[in-house]
């Protein structure tokens, strides 16, 4: 080894602690970019390859019954590739052991093969045997929630007659990744489930003999998917279609690919700031290192090195950190995305993952870590090789101070020297105090952007079901029904309270714009289901005219006072100009709300209901929803309180775990700027606190001077860093707005609280380390050294 | 400040076989060997020694930077071999001022404010103003170091070391850094304090001429007192030249 590479690799050990504080905020940048970016990969692929695999379809439609030889015919539609006619019909189930309302879909299946499209990836079992009736394939997830096994019995309402079915298999669709039940938020399988079931048996019980009301169907390459849609709309109106519509806007698409968008979001963001705050740690630390060996420098510029020997020799200290963090980075970053991977996999319930970790990834991530570290030190390095070695073997000249503004003001005599010289220390370089509390603040902006979902999330729950939404239960029915049928729902016993509604599918349309929904017929004086206005007081729906959500406006260019076209999409498809009576806000769906007569003269199909909103006396919850399951026409039960809770007990593990990783991380990166920034101050300043301590002052004294430096550098970093946070937390809710989710920004006092908590205590820990070595100074060494 | 004839001098330090030495690495330095020594209040003495000779490594144990590997120290009746760093910190916080060789001075600090962070800890200090008067700078005292010149950041030590009324003040080559004019106002400064103050006042120098503006001239050598004399003829300190 040349001497001038061991005398790099000495002053590496000589500042160990140092960069290793530096090499864990690259190593977990590294980390974050690696296992992110890898499962990313992995996941693409892995849905990629899932959906050609099992032949997942381009677009769907639903109809209310056509007959099969229309298959023919939209065979021939330009722009159809292959065609999938299926029987789809919602079922309640009734589950031994489980007294809560079950509903699910099913789906049929050729008798006695795969489909054609959307083909079932089988776990255990088999599929449906040809001919047998009484035979079912469930999605794993809703198996594995009530430990269902082949060779279980379950009893499904088939079109109001009970059937008992025997579990003969369990499947995954990648029609079904996500299995969320319509109107609802987020999986359920203890509550929701698909299953599928043979084609005849199936249509047999709903009457599709020789008939179906389901169709998937995938595009011939190069075709257009409106064009097809439109096409294929035309075709089906005749037969009560509902409005076909592409892969884009099918749910557990499109859930899944909003969850990938997130996710890469997220591996984007994180990473880089990582990299921005080592760039910046290491660029004080090697400053500092440069300024302590100038007179080095000098004498290895007097005795024949060049600029670009004694930058190399900088640049390779500072790269062995970065590429020492880059390494760990990648190994921790692999197990991680390994992990990830896993529980991906078990989320999404993917027959099997394509997991590994792609060289280009490895190569990006060294490649951002040596352009962050480089770029970090560049302008440290250029000084230093620039001094002249005459020049550099003199002492630097002294720091020069001045009064800060605070003191010009008049405010002197209330600051004690020790302040003052607090206060100085900033003014004399205001950017590197500036950067130093941006980097302690991007830790509690991370913590911020990363948990803030919570809150938003809980203020959801509280706006969304604790005003809008009262209703205990919610039951459908299978088709309209008159309204004889509200007062034999009120009349059940353990039933406080019903509320009628009117579910209407339309297209709603806007000069060129178009949207396709329902619209929403509620009482005149509703008092469980209430929209409420932007100011979160319930709102009445006036006798005429339509209230929509506030997205569906945007959607539609639409304000209170312009009308809208509403095409009908059931019934006799009338066609109607309604005007917009006003908005309400809402963070979950695009709703459009309608009096309930209106609605029902809208539709013209006579004064009728879809369902009803109960509230229910608990105590009687069990009972109740035995006597609604035997009900032929209730298509489903839903009690969104118990989704909610069930989706609050499956994510809190999930949730706990990633709130502590991300502190770490948080952590980390507090603690490197911190630790780092004190290290450096101290390096600066040993020979004036040393001196200090001679004069008389106590440790605690001396201490205040550097650490409450920091101190005000911390606690003016949690402020920012709030406000970063927010900000960036914004921009991410901007930028997830989806038709399904308008969630709003909230961000609440525990995870604020929590942010500074992990930043104080990195602070804290530097501190206390700091401290020992403060404890330590020389103070005999400073008497006889030239400053 | 001398002693009216008659009265016994009070002994202000009280060294016994005061012995040091420094393990460094493998190599054993003995720094002092055996020390015996009294100084009295108020005098001005002058340790007088080559590099090495172990001067510094005595003032710093006097002043309770340092402490010693064998023997004993007393300041009064404090041992100061048994202090702990709080007890010594306490004794340098009350009784000692220190002036160094490189001043030390807090470059963030303004010259009275440099003397104000001493005389806000002290128990009965003089005003930061009236310190900087003392050494002739009672105009420059909202400058910042970076704006005196070296004789002058010398005279801010001192007056922070004095500014505290300390009984003893201990200069560890105050003119080292110093040319010798400046050097002659800086003793001048220090014979001022000695005089109206009454401090002890040990000079560490390697310059045999400083020796004669001090009462008592101890001098050191291979960490051992080879000779301790009274000066009879007192120069006063811009008399000297080197």
């Amino acid at each position: 080894m040349k001497a001038i590479d061991r005398k790099m690799v000495r002053d590496l050990w000589g500042m160990r602690g140092q960069a290793l504080a530096i090499a864990f905020v690259f190593l977990s940048g590294v980390a974050a970019f690696v296992s992110m970016t890898s499962v990313m990969d992995a996941l693409q692929r892995t849905l990629h390859a899932y959906y050609v695999d099992h032949r997942f379809a381009d677009g769907f439609a639903t109809v209310r019954r056509a007959p099969e030889r229309l298959l023919a015919q939209i065979r021939e539609t330009p722009g159809i590739n292959s065609v999938q006619s299926r029987v789809a019909a919602g079922v309640n189930l009734t589950i031994p052991g489980f007294d809560e309302p079950v509903s699910g879909l099913i789906v049929s299946l050729p008798e006695g093969r795969q489909p054609d499209l959307n083909r079932l990836f089988v776990r255990e079992g088999r599929l449906v045997a040809p001919g047998r009736e009484n035979e079912v394939v469930l999605n794993e997830p809703f198996a594995e929630a009530h430990d269902l096994r082949p060779g279980d019995r379950i009893t499904a309402i088939l079109n109001g007659r009970y059937t008992p079915l025997q579990v003969v298999g369990i499947a995954l669709s990648p029609e079904f990744l996500m299995q969320i039940q319509p109107g609802s938020l987020f999986p359920d399988p203890r509550r929701y489930g698909v299953m599928w079931m043979g084609r005849d048996a199936l249509g047999a019980a709903f009457d599709m003999e020789g008939a179906f009301n389901d169709l998937a169907f995938t595009l011939a390459p190069g075709a257009d998917p409106d064009a097809v849609i439109a096409r294929l709309d035309a075709l089906l109106q005749r037969y009560g279609g509902q409005g076909a519509y592409g892969r884009a806007d099918h749910p557990s698409h499109f859930f899944i690919t909003e969850e990938f968008r997130q996710l890469e979001q997220t591996a984007t963001v994180l990473p880089l700031i990582f990299l921005a705050v080592a760039a910046f740690l290491l660029n004080i630390v090697v400053a500092r290192l440069i300024a302590l060996q100038r007179e080095q420098i000098a004498v290895l510029k007097a005795f024949g090195y060049t600029n670009r020997d004694v930058g190399a020799h900088y640049a390779k200290l500072v790269l062995l950190i970065a590429l020492l963090g880059a390494a760990g980075g990648t190994v921790l970053g692999h197990w991680m995305g390994a992990g990830l991977g896993n529980l991906y996999l078990e989320y999404y319930r993917f027959p099997f993952l394509h997991y590994s970790l792609p060289p280009a990834v490895v190569a990006t991530a060294v490649g951002l870590t040596v352009a962050a570290a480089l770029v970090g030190v560049l302008q440290a390095v250029r000084r230093a090789v620039r001094l002249p070695p005459a020049e550099a073997m003199r002492p630097a000249p002294p720091a020069v101070y001045r009064t800060t503004l605070v003191e010009r003001l008049g405010l002197q005599r209330f600051f004690d020297p020790p302040t003052r010289m607090i206060l100085r220390n900033f003014e004399r370089r205001p950017l590197k105090a500036f950067l130093t509390i941006l980097g302690i603040s991007s830790s509690c902006a991370i913590l911020i952007m990363g948990l803030f979902f919570g809150d938003s999330f809980d203020y959801v729950t509280r706006v969304q079901f604790g005003i809008a939404q009262r209703e205990n239960l919610t039951v459908t029915f299978t088709e309209p029904t008159s309204t004889a049928a509200l007062y034999e729902l009120a009349s059940l016993p353990g039933v406080l309270h019903a509320e009628p509604f009117r579910t209407v599918p339309v297209r709603l349309r806007h000069a060129h714009r178009s949207y396709q929904t329902a619209i929403e017929g509620i009482t005149a004086a509703p008092y469980l289901r209430r929209p409420v206005d932007i100011d979160l007081q319930p709102l009445t729906v006036p006798p005429e005219g339509l209230v929509l959500t506030e997205r569906l406006a945007q959607i539609l260019g639409v304000q209170a006072g312009d009308e809208v076209l509403v095409e009908v999409q059931e019934g006799r498809r009338r066609t109607r100009a309604v005007p917009v009576a006003g908005l309400t806000r809402q963070f979950i769906g695009l709703a459009a709300y309608m009096d309930m007569a209106a609605l029902n003269r809208l539709a013209g199909m006579g004064q009728a209901l879809s369902g009803a909103y109960l509230m229910i006396d608990k105590d009687r919850e069990a009972d109740l929803t035995r006597t609604l399951t035997d009900r032929p026409r209730v298509a489903a039960i839903m009690s969104r309180e118990r989704a909610i809770a069930a989706f609050r007990e499956t994510t809190a593990k999930t949730m706990l775990t990633y709130t502590f990783i991300l502190s770490l991380f948080a952590g980390v990166i507090a603690f490197g700027v911190v630790y780092n920034s004190a290290r450096i101050s101290l390096s600066e300043r040993d020979r004036e606190l040393a001196s200090l301590r001679v004069l008389g002052l106590t440790r605690g004294e001396v201490a205040y001077i550097l650490l409450g430096e920091l101190a005000v550098l911390t606690l003016l970093a949690i402020p920012l860093g709030f406000l970063l946070g927010a900000g960036a937390g914004a921009a991410m809710v901007q930028a997830m707005q989806t038709d399904m989710y308008q969630l709003p920004f909230v961000l609440g006092r525990r995870t604020l609280a929590l942010a500074a908590a992990v930043v104080l205590a990195a602070a804290l820990v530097s501190a206390l380390i700091i401290n020992r070595r403060l404890n330590r100074l020389d103070l005999i060494g400073v008497l006889k050294t030239r400053a | 400040m001398t002693h009216s004839p008659g009265t016994m001098p009070e002994v202000v330090f009280q060294t016994r076989g005061l012995t040091k030495v420094y393990e460094m690495g493998e190599v054993r330095v003995h720094a002092l060997r055996g020390i015996d020594l009294a100084l009295y209040s108020g005098e001005l003495v002058v340790l007088l020694g080559a590099s090495g000779s172990g001067k510094s490594t005595l003032v710093n144990i006097l002043g309770g930077l340092d402490t010693a590997t064998d023997g004993e120290v007393f300041y009064q009746t404090q041992n100061l071999t048994l202090a702990d760093d709080r007890a010594l910190t306490e004794y340098r916080r009350h009784h000692v001022g220190f002036v160094f060789q490189f001043y030390n001075l807090i470059p963030s600090l303004t010259a009275r404010e440099n003397v104000a962070i001493v005389t806000e800890i002290a128990r009965d200090p003089m005003t930061p103003e009236a310190a900087l008067d003392l050494v002739g700078l009672g105009d420059r005292r909202d400058h910042f170091p970076a704006q005196l010149s070296g004789g002058q950041q010398q005279r801010v030590a001192i007056a922070r070391a004095i500014a505290k009324q300390p009984s003893v003040l201990l200069c560890d080559e105050p003119t080292g850094a110093l040319d010798s004019q400046t050097g002659i106002i800086v003793l001048e400064a220090l014979e001022r304090v000695n005089r109206e103050l009454g401090a002890t006042t040990v000079v560490i120098t390697h310059n045999a001429v400083q020796a004669e503006m001090a009462q008592r001239v101890i001098c050191l050598s291979d960490g051992r007192v080879t000779d301790i004399r009274r000066n009879t003829a007192i120069k006063a300190a811009r008399d000297l030249t080197w």
